[in-house]
């Protein structure tokens, strides 16, 4: 079984802090991780290898440094890796990012699955999955939680519904986005790891060229949506301290909302 | 393809550096300078007004779309009953609607599904696109993927609407490939731009620390996701009549890939927070099962739902429908009481809807306070038995 997994270099975003003064995000000195969803990615194709022998190869689209993260999927044990790195890529909208990544897999050909995560936490549009499927023609599940069975045709997952969940069965070669209820992520090894970062390492560089796409097609001026104004959100309400003992803070409350126009102001 | 800057012309003003989503341009020594950060987006050119950035971007023509016309709101259902988000957008439909002068048509996907017309009718469909087919009993990505594409390459639609549930979430990207078009996830804000007549979509990014507007310029329909709960639900209009078009999809079972084996209705725990009228949350200040029992009969007390942050759920204290925030649920009830909530922005994001918020919090500089109607300093250990003290001596139901 030979899997595929997409990964993400990401800005640590839960770590995000706002200027005080201008309300402002500061972009400075935050840290890049793999996108947490992608790590259960890997695990999970991991564990599907462990089980039927094959290659992991791990591809992912980013400038330089994010060869990064392809080092720390090595070092938890991928055989191969790819990054995807050329300026005409950057500034992708999702129509084009999947169009690179699917030329790249393409490219590879010799794949029964493709695993995913289910969003990446910069983007959070989850689209990238399903839109890879797409260009490769094959069959997807998304939010797979659980992996039961896998042979050569078809492999049978669950997924997350909003009350429950459902099982699919998938003719193969399948895509699978997966959350991160699905498994526990293993820590990377650091041996793989200073392997990885050997000349010989198996991590490729491919650019537009070597995966067959004009330069026209992808990157910013390959995608069909653009981004035309960022701003950040506008937070602002009365806000009203209430103050004194806490008999008193609180009856001054309960007053506001009697005054309210709710629909239970009654009720105080 | 690249970005400079033509020194002699800028002046240092800086809407460069506050208008770039991805800190590609910054101001050094009074000059603009294009860092490594940058994507080529082109987002700084137009808004320097030295014109003092200039770049090799060639400009795309727009194609004619003049063919395209009409809003279209994809329909969720389950067999038995509407997604609720549907009827959201059919709402928000309606607007879009009387800002272009089209029409609002519904796209009626399945097996047996007559019986949905005539809510949608009421909701505002002037138009229902109607397919049903055996094979579409249960959602498949691929079978309803190719029912939408031959319905939109038919009908050429400019606006396609979809909710983003876990179904939307798995449709919709799959749609806008099929149909090679652009597709925006998960907008919390949508309007038309009266200029160019095309939708203007707003949606958290950067997890949810800033707002980001894009628009489709290059391709039809306009295909967005919406999450559910951010639109408000029209009160059923005066509409009686809908034109139904019934489309006969071709599908064979082959080509579909996936079959739907089981699908399994997990016990609800009792929480829906997205449909309740108040919600008193919980964070890092609340101290452990004992603290959200105490904040249960608060809840209790004013008919209300128990919700909480990531952290919490996190710690297995209550379960993931009960988070609120970028990850978790999107909510608008009318009271929200945050108790021992720092409020981060991935949390706010989801509790920015609500019509009044009350923040509950020991840390005179919590977030929270910034975007709460009335705030009480104060341990919330002690605020929140005070206030069930009061509220229950008030004689309340």
């Amino acid at each position: 079984m030979n899997i595929i997994v997409l990964i993400k270099q990401v800005p640590n975003t839960t770590k995000v802090k706002l200027d005080p003064i201008t309300g402002s995000l500061i972009r400075k000195g935050i840290e890049s991780i793999v996108n947490p969803d992608d790590l259960h990615a890997l695990e999970a194709a991991l564990t599907i290898k462990e089980k039927t022998k094959g290659k992991v190869t791990v591809i992912s689209m980013g400038p330089n440094q994010a060869v990064d993260v392809l080092t720390h999927a090595m070092g938890m044990g991928a055989d191969k890796a790819v990054l995807l790195c050329d300026t005409a890529f950057a500034g992708a909208d999702t129509w084009a990012t999947s169009l690179t990544l699917s030329k790249a897999i393409k490219k590879i050909n010799d794949y029964d699955l493709v695993i995913c995560g289910h969003q990446a936490i910069d983007g959070d549009t989850a689209q990238i999955g399903p839109q890879v499927a797409d260009w490769l023609n094959i069959s997807q599940a998304t939010y797979v939680k659980d992996i039961e069975t896998i042979n050569n045709k078809e492999i049978i997952v669950k997924t997350w519904l909003e009350n429950g969940f459902k099982r699919i069965s998938c003719d193969l070669p399948a895509l699978l986005t997966v959350i991160s209820e699905i498994n526990e992520p293993r820590y990377p090894n650091i041996e793989f790891m200073i392997q990885a970062c050997l000349d010989k390492a198996p991590i490729k560089i491919w650019n537009a060229a070597d995966i067959g796409v004009n330069t026209c097609d992808v990157g910013l001026e390959g995608s069909n949506t653009h981004v035309i104004k960022t701003f950040t959100p506008d937070f602002k309400r009365q806000n009203e301290t209430l103050t004194g003992s806490k008999q008193e803070s609180v009856s001054q409350l309960l007053e506001r909302l009697k005054k309210s126009d709710t629909t239970i102001a009654h009720i105080f | 393809m690249s970005i400079w800057i033509i020194e002699k012309q800028c002046d240092g003003c800086k809407l460069c550096t506050q208008v770039c989503p991805y800190e590609g341009i910054e101001i050094t020594d009074g000059i603009a300078k294009v860092t490594e950060r940058c994507t080529s987006c082109g987002a700084c050119i137009d808004i320097c007004k030295n014109k003092a950035i200039d770049s090799d971007i060639t400009q795309r023509e727009i194609p004619d779309f003049s063919a395209y016309t009409g809003i279209w709101v994809f329909i969720e259902h389950n067999n038995i009953e509407l997604t609720g988000v549907s009827l959201e957008l059919l709402g928000k439909a309606q607007e879009l609607a009387k800002d272009l002068n089209e029409q609002v048509s519904a796209v009626l996907i399945g097996k047996d599904v007559t019986k949905f017309c005539n809510t949608l009718t009421k909701f505002g469909a002037q138009n229902i696109y109607f397919a049903e087919h055996d094979l579409l009993e249960q959602y498949r990505t691929i079978a309803y993927t190719n029912v939408i594409e031959s319905l939109v390459k038919k009908y050429k639609p400019s606006i396609l609407l979809i909710g983003a549930t876990t179904l939307g979430r798995d449709l919709a990207p799959r749609v806008s490939r099929h149909v090679k078009t652009g597709l925006t996830a998960d907008c919390t804000d949508l309007k038309i731009d009266s200029d160019e007549r095309i939708l203007l979509q707003t949606r958290p990014a950067f997890g949810g620390n800033v707002m980001a507007t894009i628009v489709n310029k290059y391709s039809r329909p306009q295909m967005a996701t919406i999450r559910p709960g951010v639109m408000e639900k029209i009160k059923q209009n005066f509409f009686t009549n809908s034109n139904i078009i019934k489309f006969k999809p071709e599908l064979h079972e082959k080509n579909i890939l996936t079959r739907v084996l089981e699908i399994i209705k997990e016990k609800k725990s009792g929480i829906d927070i997205t449909k309740a009228n108040v919600i008193v949350a919980g964070g890092r200040g609340i101290n452990g099962r004992q603290g959200f029992d105490m904040l249960k009969q608060l809840a209790d007390l004013l008919g209300g739902e128990l919700a909480c942050t990531r952290l919490v759920v996190e710690q297995g204290i209550l379960p993931q429908q009960a988070q609120v925030g970028q990850t978790g649920k999107t909510v608008r009830p009318e009271i929200y009481i945050a108790c021992g909530i720092s409020g981060a922005i991935q949390h706010r994001a989801g509790m920015m809807g609500s019509r009044y918020i009350i923040a509950i919090n020991n840390d005179p500089d919590a977030p929270i306070f910034k975007v709460a109607n009335w705030s009480i300093i104060g341990d919330v250990n002690e605020i929140v038995p005070e206030m069930i003290k009061q509220l229950s001596k008030g004689g309340t139901p």
